[in-house]
């Protein structure tokens, strides 16, 4: 197919894909579709740790993102009641301004990248880290106490929330 | 798979999803918009995270966007635990409105 592999074209779909979600997180005046476009992008990115062989990541960002993260913000969203009536609006001039340095930083970043070498990715029989077997090896091997210490910080995360939450602290 | 996807294409995806989430977080005042942005910033560096860790053949990274999914998800919880504090006592999430720290 015009000289493309099959990974290469899924490469560019699902890379235009996530863009495309991406602008339109950002563009949409509902807050409720943009966590929806959101969404989207997660499962294209996610697509995209599959394409990288990183099985056992594609699952837990479908799961922790996708499940989790947006559900909570789907929730606070539809509690807060917000819809495209109350949504504030920047002034004209900050969002050009905006564009314009997000503009600059694209360039800096692809100036930047003009003179580096290019490295081929390897083909996929070589790279077995990402299956959950070699990885759960390291996670539970050489990180086991980064671990641990996460499991900490999400204690503490959801002590915290919960005190935040509270309507008044007795 | 993974056959002839130079490691610039993923560096540029990355930097152009980082950005469009960097001019989400300056163009809108919505609060809840401006959380998700700073997911989408998170979630392209985790992309090249793993990107770089398929291309050294390194564990290390992906166990480092493991960690990373983790900080994001207790970061969440407590974000949007304090939205919801300011939105009861203002009525609303416009970043803007609070100011008050500013006189």
């Amino acid at each position: 197919m015009l000289g493309y592999s099959i990974t290469q074209w899924l490469f560019g779909i699902l890379s235009f894909l996530a863009i495309m979600f991406g602008l339109m997180v950002v563009f949409t005046r509902n807050p409720i579709n943009s966590v929806l476009y959101l969404v989207l992008t997660f499962f294209c990115i996610a697509g995209h740790y599959l394409l990288l062989n990183a099985q056992f990541l594609a699952v837990v960002h479908i799961v922790v993102y996708a499940g989790a993260i947006m559900v909570l913000f789907l929730f606070v969203i539809m509690l807060m009641n917000l819809n495209e009536d109350s949504e504030p609006q920047k002034a004209v001039i900050t969002k050009v301004i905006a564009g314009c340095i997000g503009g600059v930083l694209l360039f800096v970043m692809v100036g930047s990248l003009k003179g580096a070498e290019q490295l081929q990715l390897q083909a996929s029989g070589a790279s077995q880290i990402g299956l959950v077997k070699n990885l759960g090896r390291v996670l539970f091997g050489e990180f086991l106490f980064p671990f641990e210490i996460a499991s900490v910080l999400l204690l503490a995360a959801m002590v915290g929330a919960i005190m935040l939450g509270k309507k008044e602290i007795k | 798979m993974i056959n002839g996807i130079p490691i610039n294409y993923y560096i540029l995806l990355s930097a152009i999803l980082f950005i469009i989430g960097a001019v989400g977080v300056m163009a809108r005042r919505n609060a809840i918009i401006i959380f998700m942005c700073i997911e989408l910033m998170l979630n392209a560096v985790n992309l090249l995270l793993v990107a770089f860790s398929t291309l050294h053949n390194d564990a290390n990274g992906q166990v480092f966007v493991f960690f990373v999914m983790a900080v994001a998800a207790a970061e969440v919880a407590v974000g949007l635990a304090i939205l919801s504090m300011v939105y009861r006592n203002i009525k609303s999430i416009d970043i803007d409105l609070l100011s008050k720290l500013k006189n």
